[in-house]
């Protein structure tokens, strides 16, 4: 049993807390939430930002941060706009969707800034 | 000039047989591969297939006439050779749509692989595809939620879905089996599932399974601040006791609920999905029996049709085949029925055994489910082929974890999202797979003992189905 690792994750320890895609890897950098706005733009989907505090991350509705930036290619000028989220909300979680209008439905959505669990 | 009547026996092909024949848009078409009995002529047992599935019989018979049976009948309309078998060949079938009853596979199927699938002047039938026509698929109620539907319920976006089949798949009880669940869910599945002969057995009766699992979903999603599922089997002896466990599910608060629909029934598989509509729920289908059905190359139904038929029917998720696991399935024709679930359009294509264009109109897809015989090094592949409409479900692949349930569905979990953020980057996950998982294992111990009691399992048995392509 020694080498037999206990699977740590209970009600208690707000940290089991997780937030569905990418949540289960370590938190991304700005090099890797880059790659994802990279992918987002390929597809041709509609970027767009939410954020939330943590102890009410299970609801649907997030607040949003402006609009969904439709028709907006420009990595750059995307990845500000999340940094300005996360600087203006540091305790919520910011999370990067990728509207796609045809299948209305998020391609993507991920939490590219964590808020503390509570 | 009215016909007279001439009593007696008539070569099929003089009334069934036509080749100058065009195809309406409404027609509900079919591609059989016959196989003849030695010495009967091609045009003769094609026109017979296209007689017995419609309005034919052996002899002609007075009544035929107070009708324009030129109207109603089946009309075989194309002969082609099967690439790499003479021993039978492909015969097209045109069906007007006044034969069949609106919104009822029943009746295709009663029609198209009923008795001319005994019928002596064949060795061997197989239903190769089916054409169903827009206007017909409309009268269809087709799958309770859909796709994007299901997302929305469940939370879950930008990656394939999480499952896994309780093991073993009979024996525990209630209580144990809930644990099972809990343990999978915690650790970061989306859903866990009833095994498909897990019905109401002594030794768990239904509804404490029901009870215990719920418990099970309600604790995981209130530790893991995730939305959780486990397909609840309603499948039963009769569709009004299954109607009862489907009633109970909704009423406890169960997402999903599942049925197995070749063997309980198409008529009752209907009336599920119907139900599961009106009352928000989904509806995960699995398939036993159709094994039998579509696995001898010459004789059955193929699964594509299977495939359309449940979407017909109706159903949000439906078991495809793996590709790479335990299971029978060749990767171009499973690439073929997955788009069948999906697409809203798929276009004729031989290379993956698709013989009709076919417009699904606005009927919502089902999310084709992987399972069986997988683990954490198959989620590349899996991934890659699949794609994010998926249901990727491991069932030993979890539970056989050594650290057990949680620890492997961490693994599994930490293994889909690296895959998923590596192929949004780029990367190829075919060939970089192993450099995927070994990175992402670094920051997760769960998935590198999983990678390390997985790695040397394969299955590479030959695929006994294979598309007919012309090297065999």
């Amino acid at each position: 049993m020694s080498d037999m690792q206990d699977y740590k994750s209970s009600l208690a320890d707000t940290g089991s807390r997780k937030f569905e895609t990418f949540s289960y890897l370590p938190e991304m950098d700005s090099a890797q939430i880059r790659k994802q706005i990279e992918y987002i733009v390929s597809k041709g989907w509609n970027p767009g930002i939410e954020h939330t505090e943590p102890e009410n991350a299970f609801q649907n509705y997030w607040y949003m941060w402006k609009l969904p930036m439709f028709g907006e290619t420009d990595v750059d000028a995307i990845l500000a706009e999340c940094e300005a989220c996360h600087k203006a909300h540091p305790k919520n979680h910011v999370r990067l969707l990728g509207f796609d209008n045809y299948a209305q439905s998020a391609g993507a959505s991920m939490v590219i800034y964590r808020g503390k669990a509570v | 000039m009215a016909k007279k009547y001439d009593a007696g026996v008539k070569e099929y092909r003089e009334t069934y047989w036509m080749p100058d024949y065009t195809p309406k848009d409404t027609d509900i078409l079919a591609c059989f591969k016959i196989t003849p009995q030695p010495g009967v002529p091609r045009e003769e047992v094609a026109a017979a297939v296209a007689a017995e599935s419609s309005t034919g019989t052996w002899t002609t018979v007075w009544t035929d006439l107070l009708t324009d049976l030129d109207y109603y009948k089946g009309r075989a309309y194309a002969i082609e050779d099967v690439p790499g078998d003479d021993t039978c060949f492909y015969a097209f079938v045109a069906y007007p749509i006044d034969l069949f009853e609106e919104g009822s596979v029943v009746n295709v199927l009663t029609s198209l692989v009923g008795n001319v699938f005994g019928f002596k002047a064949l060795r061997a039938l197989r239903l190769e595809d089916i054409r169903f026509p827009v206007a017909y698929v409309m009268t269809c109620n087709g799958p309770p939620q859909g796709i994007q539907v299901e997302r929305d319920i469940m939370n879950k976006y930008g990656r394939p879905l999480l499952g896994c089949t309780i093991k073993p798949k009979l024996g525990l009880s209630a209580k144990n089996y809930g644990r099972a669940c809990y343990e999978g869910l915690r650790g970061g599945l989306d859903f866990t599932k009833d095994d498909e002969n897990v019905n109401s057995q002594p030794f768990m009766r239904w509804k404490h399974r029901f009870d215990f699992v719920m418990e099970a979903i309600h604790k995981a999603e209130a530790e893991t601040g995730e939305r959780k599922g486990h397909y609840l089997n309603v499948t039963a002896p009769t569709a009004d006791e299954m109607m009862r466990r489907a009633e109970y599910a909704k009423e406890i608060g169960a997402p999903i609920i599942m049925h197995d629909y070749l063997t309980g029934g198409l008529s009752a598989n209907t009336q599920l999905a119907q139900w599961c509509q009106r009352n928000g729920m989904l509806l995960h289908i699995h398939r036993a029996m159709h094994a039998v059905l579509d696995r001898n190359p010459h004789h059955g139904i193929h699964f594509r049709v299977l495939t359309k038929i449940l979407r017909l029917s109706g159903g949000d998720h439906l078991h495809s085949g793996t590709v790479v696991g335990k299971l029978e399935g060749d990767r171009d024709a499973t690439l073929g029925w997955i788009d069948i679930m999906r697409d809203s359009f798929i276009k004729e294509d031989r290379s993956r055994g698709i013989f009709f264009d076919q417009d699904w109109g606005s009927m919502p897809g089902v999310i084709p489910v992987a399972s069986g015989g997988i683990h954490v090094w198959h989620m590349p592949a899996l991934v890659s082929i699949f794609g994010d409409d998926s249901v990727l479900q491991f069932g030993g692949g979890t539970l056989g974890h050594p650290w057990g349930n949680a620890a492997g569905a961490a693994a599994n979990r930490v293994a889909v999202e690296a895959c998923v953020e590596a192929r949004n980057q780029g990367r190829e996950l075919e060939k970089e797979g192993k450099d995927i998982l070994t990175n992402a294992a670094k920051s997760s111990p769960e998935l590198k003992a999983a990678m390390e009691t997985w790695k040397e399992i394969k299955f590479e048995f030959d695929t006994v189905d294979k598309l007919d392509v012309s090297h065999k």
